[in-house]
């Protein structure tokens, strides 16, 4: 493990409320305050691990569905969820994750029924949770509305595809204030410029995108990707998770040699396309994220 | 005045914003492509070379200038304020799409893009691409919701003939905003080769103020003809919006012209109060889609509302942010015209002055048949006539109950 960050040495951890411990790490200087997220990264990759993170779109195809899943994500591996919000235009998602939201709007799930799931969740699990959607259903919940609510169910961090650095100033004040991490995209098309910036904005982790183009599952990964991935790193000083397109425990093994975590979503969203039986659904998503699980512990 | 003067020229903002609306609220790998296209359309928009070039085109291929024509029968016809016709129709391709196709296909040419890509709504965006596309020899594929290539299947098989390729998209609502996302997702993928020919004042910036600029042609044009006939500038201009590139194109080269009061016509449908309608700005509420920030028609929880118009180029849940801007700050008034009143619109110009109109100029023509009675007869409205009709035949012979 290499992470340049002044709090990853350690310190002492006091419970600092909410659903989980906040670990408040004394630098030579300042006390840094990690974040849920980051200390899941801290106690991941102290194994020699790197980290699972399964991504699953809220409502799909109901809300009471997406608990149970979300705990047999947990119980198979995943180090933290991601949790999708919604929306009726998701202009950076492949055919997968579009067809999973329209079976959540099908059912009318709302931005207020995620976080309501997400407050149901808290009192079971406190595994790290990141909530990824678009910016209009937050925009128009209000920001700082969002930011509160958002925290007070138990979001840990959040992903906003169509917020880019350049804009997140409407947003970032009042996540800040709620210590809600701001994961940001880098992409293969990111300038050294871009990456600065990203790395400047950014906390909890940064998600680097495999692929030009949008999600979906892929059978083979780029080539360029291992060598992109040392410029990447070589400008952020917290990790780097990897998304778009990774389908297979092979995809899993070979990131894993290069960033600290690795993001399946439209690989997991396809076995909700079509549920046979709720048990066997279960079942299938866990062995799945079992192996893909096992697939970080190669290192 | 002179306040709202000053305000109001020095958008947009180095961040792409008018005031709150605009922006670039795009996914990071589109985020460098907006840079460089910005850079290259701050660069070209001063080049000498490529500023001949394009009116060379607009001259000796769309035909421009287009005649600014004194609707003397329809005047009559409404017997109030005199009304002139701003003959975008007359176009190369029939409409004021192409003004902005030439512009920004030269441009990725300059910039040594290999292919260009579009989204079309009624199908004339679509045309005008695929046509500079044809004459400059790049190669350009064009995204239509599979309800618009139904209902617009003449420029469908036009796109075709100009050998572009045309993607039917099979999502949502299967119009002109799914096509967008299409279009947007393919750029995502395609981005190091491809230009995004957007047809709108819509978009991240610097869309919204490059297809103002290519379109401000309009604009330019009517103020030296009306000065040239009338001796003075209009008091109204008028145009429908869907996007609202007509309109601002119109609308822009006179935004610092107090006395010129300007009028956007919005796509009421089957009424504003049905819920089945585009009027964007008349009904929506401000959020972000396509990039911008801007008026949306949304649900009370932030997702996108399918809309209805009869014309399939009004048929967008958003308009231009600079729109939204000038509503803001009073600058232009936004009304709205229904599928009924477009369809008088259509009807009266046609017979009047033997010219037929497109469905989403019938917006326009409709608003003036109300306001133009009530007007002193020395009172000068243009009007833009945007595109003809030849493309909504069917969609008119079928509401008449003929079959063609």
């Amino acid at each position: 493990m290499n992470l340049p960050v002044a709090g990853y040495g350690g310190g002492s951890t006091k419970k600092a409320g909410g659903h989980t411990n906040k670990l408040a790490c004394k630098s030579k200087r300042y006390v840094v305050f990690m974040s849920n997220i980051s200390v899941r990264f801290k106690d991941v990759l102290s194994r020699g691990e790197k980290l699972f993170i399964p991504y699953i779109m809220a409502g799909d195809p109901d809300i009471a569905l997406t608990e149970k899943v979300i705990y047999r994500l947990e119980e198979s591996g995943a180090d933290i969820i991601e949790l999708g919000i919604p929306f009726s235009d998701p202009m950076a998602d492949g055919p997968t994750i579009q067809a999973a939201s329209e079976r959540a709007l099908k059912n009318d799930v709302t931005l207020s029924d995620v976080l309501a799931l997400l407050a149901r969740v808290r009192t079971k699990s406190s595994i790290p949770i990141i909530l990824m959607g678009y910016y209009n259903p937050i925009f128009f919940y209000g920001a700082e509305r969002f930011a509160v609510d958002a925290k007070r169910a138990g979001a840990d961090g959040l992903i906003v595809v169509d917020l880019p650095p350049d804009e997140v100033d409407e947003l970032k004040p009042f996540t800040d204030k709620e210590g809600i991490d701001i994961i940001f995209l880098a992409a293969p098309t990111s300038t050294d410029e871009r990456l600065k910036l990203i790395a400047s904005k950014s906390s909890g982790f940064v998600y680097y995108v495999s692929v030009t183009g949008v999600t979906g599952a892929r059978s083979t990964l780029a080539a360029a990707i291992q060598h992109k991935s040392e410029l990447i790193k070589s400008y952020m000083e917290i990790p780097v998770g990897i998304g778009f397109g990774i389908s297979t425990p092979a995809h899993v093994t070979e990131l894993c040699r290069s960033f600290d975590a690795v993001i399946v979503g439209s690989a997991i969203v396809r076995f909700l396309e079509d549920i046979s039986s709720e048990d066997k659904l279960l079942d299938d998503v866990g062995n799945f994220v079992k192996e893909l699980k096992s697939a970080t512990k190669v290192n | 005045m002179e306040e709202m003067k000053a305000r109001l020229s020095d958008m947009p903002d180095e961040r792409g914003h008018f005031n709150e609306f605009g922006g670039k609220y795009v996914a990071e790998t589109l985020m460098p492509a907006l840079i460089e296209l910005e850079a290259a359309y701050t660069h070209y928009k001063n080049d000498k070379e490529f500023n001949d070039e394009l009116d060379y085109y607009l001259k000796e291929y769309v035909g421009r200038e287009t005649p600014l024509f004194f609707a003397r029968r329809l005047t009559d016809y409404l017997g109030g304020a005199k009304i002139y016709l701003k003959r975008e129709d007359l176009n190369h391709t029939g409409a004021h799409k192409v003004n902005n196709t030439i512009g920004q296909v030269l441009l990725a040419k300059k910039m040594g893009k290999k292919r260009v890509i579009a989204e079309t709504g009624a199908g004339q965006h679509g045309v005008a691409t695929a046509t500079a596309a044809a004459m400059f020899g790049i190669e350009c594929e064009v995204f239509m919701g599979t309800e618009d290539i139904r209902r617009q299947a003449l420029n469908v098989f036009r796109m075709k003939l100009l050998a572009s390729k045309v993607t039917p998209v099979e999502s949502g609502t299967n119009t002109l905003k799914d096509a967008m996302n299409e279009a947007l997702r393919n750029w995502t993928a395609t981005v190091e080769n491809t230009f995004y020919v957007i047809g709108t004042v819509a978009g991240p910036h610097p869309y919204p103020a490059m297809v103002r600029d290519f379109q401000s042609v309009i604009g330019n044009e009517t103020k030296r003809q009306i000065m040239a006939i009338e001796g003075r500038l209009p008091d109204y201009l008028v145009a429908c919006i869907g996007g609202g590139s007509n309109a601002m194109g119109l609308f822009y080269p006179f935004k610092d012209d107090a006395g010129v009061r300007m009028i956007g016509v919005e796509a009421a449908g089957l009424g504003l109060d049905t819920g089945k309608h585009s009027a964007s700005i008349c009904a929506g509420k401000v959020g972000v889609l396509h990039g911008n920030k801007t008026y949306l028609l949304q649900d009370k929880n932030g997702q996108i509302q399918t809309t209805h118009s009869i014309s399939a180029g009004l048929d967008y849940p958003g308009v231009g942010p600079e729109h939204s801007y000038f509503h803001e700050m009073k600058r232009a008034q936004y009304v709205s015209a229904t599928d009924e009143e477009a369809l008088s619109g259509f009807k009266v110009l046609t017979e009047e002055e033997g010219i037929i109109p497109a469905l989403e100029s019938s917006h326009a023509i409709a608003h003036v048949m109300k306001m133009a009675p009530k007007l002193p007869k020395d009172t000068i409205i243009v009007v833009n006539l945007s595109g003809r009709g030849d493309k909504d035949i069917y969609t008119v012979a079928d509401i008449m109950g003929v079959t063609l």
